[in-house]
């Protein structure tokens, strides 16, 4: 009685079971570590508290929190939310929002239903973690939260055989492995937006990159970031090392401190002349800045795009999702015809910076003339040979910067002696400008593509040479030519933390293939790329349209399977009763039906009564069915085929009256 | 509204039998198999398709595609769950139906058996209003009871009942309605008071002689005696020691039940007459005898004969 009573009780809904409570409580557990990384600190942990003394506190004693607790801490959360980030709109503080409120719900949580609502919206809290990070490891992560979700629900319903704690995650992982087909499927063929239907989120956290401004030191932190920045696939072999200058921002304008991109508003793009065209795809990971990369020198702007004067390709809009494109580029170039008006933009340089430097630049020009080539040896040999070294941690520069460069410190990294060597070159009368981007890269055997990371930044310079144009000149090779030869990683030697171990980098660089096929194949199937999706199939545009029939086709066709294995059963039945249904079922079109409760030998002596004709027949297969059935234990497989082969050749005609 | 429903609900089941109901009583064991099993989603699985589209619409308008595709897979998994509620229905088997014995007016126990070759989980049934959840093992057996109301004598014919599941994640509803044709036998309800049987006068007179021996009675001792019960005030007026007697059997008369002394009262008081001297007569472990005008039953006695007698009376016309 006692049993059934409680039982019942179950049934109709309260109480929570206390396993039910403590997978919701996971549940919103992984909410709060999938949330984590981007919550601010005090937040987080504080959560994490609320959720393990609410833990704790129903262990002991099943209940609800008092309201005198739960309104002041939903009071509290939304005044450290609207003081942290100034709004409860947006995406970082509606997250944290969402989140917060997620976990004091659980504070009242103490019915199937409470938690039933509690984690459907951790099913949406942990969707939304994605909007901040959709990298592989993110999605897998959210994919594992959906784990205690999935066996949460299962736990609400009632009289289930007990099982331990991690064996109860397990079916929901086989759900979801059994999905995935389903899953896959789905994804491919959902139809795109074209464009969204309200305003996509601002990226509103500043992402590690390159800038349209560069001072000497600046770029630090981005050199020791490992983070990919793009992956560059080749349609031909890799070019050579030395070829490898991705560029990205052209800078003319100097102030004494740091150089900034603008457009020498030319209308005209400097014309190119090149030879050694390669064929590319670069995917470009999310920057927020319109630049698009692209290797030396770019001979034409990808749709959505257009190139600047300087053969700098700019995007339509930022670039807030990764990105791919197509180029072609010439490896070995003439970049620039004659130089107009731009010519004053080159040699411009802030008066009453730097006078030691510019000395220097106007003694090269009265020795060398002309002779632009001599004036960058010289200034190469000064790098080369005048005890400069390469260093991450250079010390601080005063006011003439690179006059305590040149003169003093003598310490530096590509910044330093690109913009110190612009500066030689302008003051010597030779027009020259800064160029950033990207120089090498890791060369990802196993994919066949190039990785290059944040800390492959680089900067050069391009100085201008009368009959041979704008011509790349890499200061930072004088002093440290691995820098080129084998990349960022080779040249650090100092400062790097002891996790950037050689062979810890070898696996980052193996992992990120995995990164690389998620970026391609998940985070960039866009709209562009499900149009190309029949393309094996001969479709080469795959409209809206066609995506719906495919959509509802494939749903059919799922819905069939799925159908046919849920109502499949193994048949248990012995293959001799089978084929007796089968000869019930020609008797009874002939007229005999089978009574309820008859047995087979009065059925078949009936039915040869009733047709005479078939009279021998009928009453030799009653006799061996009941050899096969019932003489012996297993039924030998001669006598079981003949039998099945009379009964199938067996003809009935129609009962006589 | 709730008249509407029910009118509505009423209409169906005329109209469209199949729906509602599995055409009509069908012998035992049942089956459940696709064409008798219901599916729909819950309030709640509605409530997370919804959800569901909200991230869809979401993940789509941010170009997210790995919401994209933690959306789908929710979905997909949302819709194996669906097979996964038909399947914990399809093949279940009602394999008995056992009903208690029951006077009209008191509940009847109702155990139902219930088997499958795959394991079960999570499967309910309701009954009249009664609900009762039970998980089942592969080719195991699951013994649920309900208790039914009775109102009068005779045969009750067993509701119809619900066998439905939201198993796995109470996102799909999927259930079936089963009606045994089976019926439970109500036996009558006893009088409440009334007078005893009529009795032949030697027996009264028997009666009269053994009325006050309970105290009298005291015999020889025999080994094995508790020494509580030696009368010692009379053995010591006497040779030997004298033992009092408790556990001398009551002496009791057969009474023989007859339908036709009883013929001043009408057809159901009669039956609840008989039912009560019949209960008081089993309560005394009498010996007694039924006639009736469908059968006699002969003198005996015992729990067998008590429920044979009742069920005489219970299916009297």
């Amino acid at each position: 009685m006692i049993g059934r009573a409680r039982r019942e009780r179950r049934i109709d809904g309260p109480p929570l079971a206390p396993r039910s409570f403590d997978l919701t409580v996971l549940t919103m557990l992984m909410v709060l570590a999938v949330h984590a990384p981007h919550l601010p600190g005090w937040l987080g942990i504080g959560l994490g508290a609320v959720l393990s003394l609410r833990w704790w506190q129903r262990r002991r004693a099943p209940g609800k929190a008092p309201v005198w607790l739960k309104l002041p801490l939903v009071a509290l959360l939304t005044l450290a939310i609207v003081t942290t980030y100034g709004t409860v709109f947006g995406r970082a503080p509606g997250a944290a929002l969402a989140v917060g409120l997620l976990v004091l719900k659980l504070l009242e949580t103490e019915s199937p239903r409470d938690a039933r609502v509690g984690i459907a919206f951790a099913c949406f809290a942990l969707m939304a973690a994605l909007l901040f990070d959709q990298g592989l490891v993110a999605t897998l992560g959210v994919a594992l939260g959906l784990l205690p979700v999935l066996a949460a629900l299962r736990s609400l319903e009632p009289a289930q055989r007990p099982l331990p704690l991690p064996r109860q995650l397990l079916p929901g992982l086989t759900l979801l492995a059994v999905s995935l087909p389903l899953t896959l499927f789905a994804f491919a063929v959902v139809p795109r937006l074209s464009s969204p239907l309200w305003g996509a989120p601002q990226a509103d956290q500043t992402r590690t990159g390159l800038s349209s401004e560069m001072s000497p030191g600046g770029m630090t932190e981005l050199l020791i970031d490992d983070s990919p920045a793009m992956r560059v696939t080749f349609d031909g072999p890799l070019p050579p090392r030395d070829r490898l200058y991705f560029r990205a921002f052209v800078m003319w304008n100097y102030d004494g401190t740091s150089w900034h991109a603008s457009s020498s508003r030319s209308p005209t793009i400097e014309t190119l002349q090149g030879r050694d065209r390669a064929d590319y795809t670069i995917t470009l990971l999310p920057t927020g800045r319109r630049v698009l990369p692209a290797l030396d020198a770019p001979v034409q702007a990808p749709g959505g795009a257009r190139m600047r004067a300087e053969r700098v390709l700019v995007h339509d809009k930022p670039v807030d999702d990764t990105l791919h494109y197509r180029l072609v580029s010439a490896l070995h170039y003439r970049l620039g015809d004659t130089l107009g008006r731009e010519a004053a933009l080159a040699l411009q340089l802030p008066s009453g910076f730097n006078p030691r430097t510019l000395a220097l630049g106007r003694a090269w020009r009265a020795r060398y003339g002309d002779d632009t080539m001599a004036i960058v040896r010289a200034a190469l040999d000064l790098f080369h040979d005048g005890g400069f070294s390469y260093t991450l941690a250079p010390p601080p520069l005063g006011r003439d910067a690179m006059d305590d460069f040149l003169f003093s410190t003598r310490q530096g990294f590509c910044e330093h002696y690109a913009s110190a060597f612009t500066v030689l070159m302008r003051a010597a009368g030779v027009p020259a400008r800064v160029v950033t981007g990207y120089q090498g890269g890791f060369w990802n055997r196993l994919g066949n593509y190039l990785l290059v990371r944040q800390s492959d930044a680089h900067a050069w310079s391009e100085v201008w040479v009368v009959d041979r144009g704008w011509v790349r000149v890499d200061p930072t090779a004088a002093v440290r030519p691995e820098r080129v030869s084998l990349g960022a990683a080779a040249t650090g030697g100092d400062g790097r933390p002891w996790y950037e171990d050689a062979w810890l980098q070898g696996l980052r660089n193996r992992w990120d293939i995995v990164n690389r096929w998620w970026d391609k194949g998940v985070v960039g199937f866009d709209a562009l790329r499900q149009r190309g999706l029949l393309t094996p199939f001969g479709v080469s545009q795959t409209d809206n349209r066609t995506l719906a029939w495919l959509l509802v086709a494939g749903g059919l066709l799922f819905g069939t399977a799925g159908l046919a294995w849920a109502m499949s059963r193994r048949s248990r039945l012995d293959p001799a009763v089978v084929s007796l249904r089968q000869l019930e079922r020609k008797l009874a079109r002939a007229g005999v039906a089978r009574r309820r409760g008859e047995g087979p030998q009065h059925y078949l002596r009936r039915a040869a009564r009733a047709l005479p004709g078939h009279r021998d027949a009928l009453l030799a297969l009653m006799e061996q069915y009941l050899q096969l059935r019932y003489a012996v234990d297993e039924p030998a497989g001669e006598s079981l085929r003949s039998f099945r082969r009379k009964v199938r050749d067996f003809r009935a005609a129609g009962v006589v009256q | 509204m709730r008249a509407a429903l029910a009118r509505l609900q009423q209409w169906a089941e005329r109209r469209l039998p199949a729906l509602t109901r599995y055409r009509r009583a069908e012998p035992l064991p049942i089956e459940l198999h696709r064409r008798r099993i219901y599916i729909v989603p819950t309030g709640f699985g509605l409530g997370f398709g919804v959800l569901l589209l909200v991230m869809l619409v979401g993940a789509l308008n941010y170009t997210n595609n790995a919401a994209l595709l933690l959306t789908c897979l929710l979905g997909a998994a949302s819709m194996t769950s669906m097979l996964l509620t038909f399947r914990a229905l399809d093949g279940l088997t009602l394999a008995s139906v056992r009903a208690g014995e029951a006077l009209a007016g008191q509940p009847l126990e109702l155990h139902l058996s219930f088997t499958a070759e795959r394991a079960r989980e999570s499967i309910r049934v309701d009954v009249t209003g009664q609900s009762e959840a039970f998980h089942l093992d592969a080719g195991g057996e699951a013994d649920l009871a309900f208790r039914l109301a009775t109102a009068r004598r005779g045969w009750l014919a067993l509701p119809r009942m619900r066998v439905w599941s939201t198993w796995p994640l109470g996102l799909f509803r999927a259930w079936s309605w089963i009606y045994p044709e089976q019926s439970a036998l109500v036996w009558p309800q006893p009088e409440a008071e009334g007078p005893p049987p009529q009795r032949p006068d030697s027996e009264a007179a028997e009666r009269q002689l053994h009325r006050g021996e309970d105290l009298a009675a005291l015999r020889d001792y025999r080994a094995g005696d508790p020494p509580r019960h030696v009368a010692w005030k009379a053995s010591a007026r006497h040779e030997g020691l004298l033992v009092k007697d408790f556990e001398q059997p009551r002496a009791h008369e057969e009474w023989r039940l007859d339908w036709r002394e009883l013929g001043a009262l009408d057809h159901e008081a009669r039956i609840a007459r008989l039912a009560r001297w019949i209960g008081e007569a089993h309560a005394q472990r009498r010996r007694y005898g039924l006639w009736l005008p469908s059968q006699e039953i002969a003198v005996d006695s015992g729990s067998d004969h008590y429920a044979r007698c009742m069920s005489a009376l219970a299916v009297l016309p």
